[in-house]
């Protein structure tokens, strides 16, 4: 599936976008976040703080709990400052 | 006649007039437009802002801002409805978001841009980082933003 990030935690990751296989195991947004957590310094220093990261399915806002089978595009980024 | 709805994207500035006159062009059942326009401001808690970077996520943003442009349509009698949010940077002074709400009646459309600012303000995919003197720093999310946005899900 594709990921994108963005603002600062596009900057901490250090890419704005790239396709990734997590394992089986991660069946929801929270599990996708604790994976790529797992994925090296960057990543870790990224969602050092889960509870602050904002996502979304397929251009849709959605909760931690929401399962991520059958998504394309699963963003992640801070909480939203337009307007 | 339909209601006109307009939603742009864009880095370039707006024209608040033009964008009146394109809302109002060749109709007579509007009697209210309420204009919202908000502005990049010169400083914050006393420290100086030259310009804010605007970054955004294109198609959740435009999507987001058609979902919210649909609720208060189908909240409000609105005849009209015209959001603009810039991208990229903007310099102190200048403008940053549009919202136009027409309808016949001034109250739909005092709520209706009110209901859309704070929902744009919540939830559109838009993220500010100001340049201070002491350097780029990113925008921290007001929790008021969400409270001001939750309260019109309380009817």
């Amino acid at each position: 599936m594709k990921v994108k990030y963005f603002a600062w935690v596009r900057e901490r990751v250090g890419k704005a976008e790239e396709t990734v296989e997590p394992p089986p195991s991660v069946r929801t947004v929270d599990d996708l976040i604790t994976w790529l957590a797992g994925q090296g310094e960057a990543y870790a220093h990224a969602f050092e703080t889960p509870r602050v990261i904002r996502a979304a399915i397929d251009h849709a806002h959605v909760k931690p709990d929401t399962a991520i089978a059958g998504a394309r595009e699963i963003a992640f980024f801070p909480p939203m400052t337009g307007g | 006649m339909a209601a006109k709805v307009t939603i742009r994207i864009q880095q370039a500035d707006f024209d608040i007039g033009r964008e009146i006159a394109l809302l109002t062009q060749g109709r007579t059942d509007i009697g209210a437009i309420v204009t919202f326009s908000g502005i990049c401001r010169g400083s914050e808690g006393g420290e100086a802002i030259a310009a804010l970077t605007l970054e955004h996520y294109p198609d959740m943003a435009e999507a987001e801002i058609a979902r919210h442009a649909e609720a208060a349509m189908s909240r409000w009698p609105l005849t009209g409805l015209t959001v603009i949010h810039r991208v990229g940077r903007i310099t102190a002074g200048e403008n940053i978001v549009l919202v136009l709400a027409a309808s016949a009646h001034r109250q739909a459309a005092f709520q209706a841009a009110e209901f859309l600012m704070d929902y744009l303000k919540a939830n559109a995919p838009f993220w500010k980082r100001e340049e201070k003197p002491t350097g780029a720093n990113w925008v921290n999310a007001h929790s008021d933003d969400d409270v001001a946005a939750a309260r019109w899900t309380k009817s």
